[in-house]
């Protein structure tokens, strides 16, 4: 455990020390500024809910692209092969990066705290849901890190880490909106594999055992995955 | 220290490396030689916990690499080939980072990390990025930090690949100064390097192992043969040949006219332990033939190693 928290200490300053995070962080909030603003400015509502719908979307590529890099460059420079021999198990190397991912993600979602403050300051603010929305993001955030993280153990190339994230999160977003060609009785429970519901549920105020389940499991696979697929490379 | 026992790794179809059985003693210093390709550096991993044998096992002191790779880890250090550090760490980072991870105590990592830096000759480049430094420093970077754990087994792949001499001599050095109190395993294809520094040779072929042998036999167990050559003015090949020709420890004499007009070259094979030279001075000298050059030329390893590694 103590080398895992080693592993997230040297990513997150790895993240901080190279330009990709903060033009991440830049495009997330343009794009979930404009969501706030745009609700703000012409609809005249001061209100969360633009944000947090699209919140899911948003991070299916925000997401893969925070953490294309964790396994794939390392591949890419070798750098790798120096931390597999180093005394610590394959355990501590996946929990470490995904640790380091999740705090990359709450620094990225910190500054949007400044929107329920505005909304409070120029109407009334449910606390609720603001809080669940806050969570559900983390928890989604985690998830999709986690997913991100399968991805990009899958290959030495950033961008094919990248796309095959963005792919899988997408998937896991839309897959409600998707299946409705499908019979009723496949739909479904294709529709509870759906990450965007899940975090709806949460983001409005209601958080249910299920929700929460559903994005630690979706974690707990994702992972469980990354570290088989890490294990394969050594066979 | 090491004991390899038949180990065979395949990749698809290709049989990378092809049972090969060795052993490291402690505080033995074995270079692996070997044309590229030959299998070297998949062994390295194999030993270092990397990859996984095929076939085969991997016992490191009272451990073996299957069931124990975690104590296998502890005691060794692996420098892979050309030093894949991350680029964006400062050194001393870097060296801090491997520190924790070694589980090395906070009180004692100061003083431990500035011993490897010492001991490698970084002090000065401890403050900057390892983007930056040279690939030299790189490599003693690299060197630092699989010092820093204290392993009992250091294993390097090619630690002096892409160096200029100086710091080739450097490294090997610092190899030297280690090889000391550890056991080395490192791989090289330069054969004057594996002369210099180790105490036994393993030259891979193809998988298999070709040659086992401390250094200072291996010259002797594979031929051992030495040669003279000669250079001389006012004389004819032939007639070269006939005079020379006879005297006893000489195998045979090649004489051929040299790429400068007028003068001949000639080898002379020697049987080995024969040292004619005398003889063959008194038969030149009682010709009008002038004695340009003449010198005993061993074999060297190179030359061991390109007979042993010859293709087909």
């Amino acid at each position: 455990m103590r080398a895992a928290w080693t592993v997230c200490r040297r990513e997150c300053s790895a993240y901080f020390a190279s330009p990709i995070a903060y033009i991440v962080i830049v495009i997330f909030l343009l794009v979930v500024g404009w969501f706030f603003f745009s609700t703000l400015f012409l609809f005249n509502q001061a209100s969360l809910r633009a944000f947090f719908r699209m919140l899911p979307i948003v991070f299916a590529f925000v997401v893969p692209a925070v953490t294309m890099r964790q396994f794939a460059e390392e591949f890419h420079t070798g750098s790798y092969e120096i931390l597999f021999t180093l005394p610590l198990r394959l355990a501590d190397i996946v929990l470490g990066k995904f640790l380091a991912c999740t705090v990359f993600l709450a620094a990225l979602l910190a500054p949007t705290l400044a929107y329920p403050l505005l909304v409070g300051a120029l109407g009334d603010l449910d606390i609720g849901p603001v809080i669940g929305g806050y969570l559900g993001a983390l928890l989604l955030g985690a998830a999709f890190a986690a997913v991100g993280l399968f991805a990009s153990a899958l290959t030495r190339s950033q961008i094919v880490a990248f796309l095959t994230g963005c792919a899988i999160c997408f998937a896991l977003c839309l897959v409600d909106q998707m299946a409705f060609f499908l019979p009723e009785a496949a739909a479904r429970p294709l529709a509870h594999l759906a990450a965007d519901l899940h975090f709806e549920n949460i983001a409005r105020g209601l958080v249910d055992t299920r929700d929460v389940l559903y994005f630690a499991s979706l974690g707990f696979v994702a992972l469980s995955a990354t570290a088989l697929v890490l294990h394969e490379k050594h066979a | 220290m090491i004991r390899v026992e038949e180990l065979t790794k395949t990749f698809g179809s290709v049989r990378a490396v092809d049972g090969i059985s060795f052993e490291v003693r402690r505080g033995e210093i074995l270079g692996l030689l070997g044309p590229n390709g030959a299998g070297k550096t998949t062994t390295l991993r194999m030993l270092t916990g990397f990859l996984a044998p095929s076939s085969g096992r991997i016992r490191v002191g009272d451990y073996t690499t299957a069931a124990n790779p975690l104590e296998v880890k502890k005691i060794t250090g692996y420098l892979p080939e050309s030093a894949p550090l991350y680029p964006e760490m400062l050194v001393f980072d870097f060296l801090a980072f491997t520190a924790d991870l070694r589980g090395i105590a906070p009180g004692e990592r100061l003083r431990r990390i500035e011993e490897a830096a010492a001991l490698c000759g970084i002090r000065e480049v401890m403050h900057l990025p390892i983007a930056e430094i040279s690939k030299g420093y790189k490599q003693r970077v690299g060197l630092a930090a699989v010092m820093l754990g204290d392993p009992e087994i250091l294993v390097l792949d090619e630690p002096t690949s892409g160096l200029d001499p100086n710091q080739i001599v450097e490294i090997r050095e610092i190899i030297r100064r280690i090889g000391k109190a550890k056991t080395v395993v490192f791989s090289t294809h330069i054969l004057s390097e594996a002369e210099a520094t180790c105490d036994r040779v393993v030259i891979i072929h193809r998988g298999k192992i070709a040659a086992d042998s401390p250094t200072a036999e291996l010259k002797e167990a594979l031929g051992g043969k030495s040669r003279l050559a000669l250079l001389l003015e006012g004389a004819d090949a032939a007639a070269v040949e006939a005079r020379l020709a006879g005297i006893p420890g000489v195998e045979g004499v090649a004489a051929a006219p040299s790429d400068e007009a007028g003068r001949v070259a000639v080898a002379i094979a020697l049987a080995g332990g024969a040292d004619p030279r005398a003889e063959i001075y008194r038969r030149i000298r009682g010709t009008d033939w002038t004695l340009l050059e003449f010198h005993l030329q061993r074999q060297s390893l190179e030359e061991v190693f390109r007979e042993l590694t010859r293709e087909g």
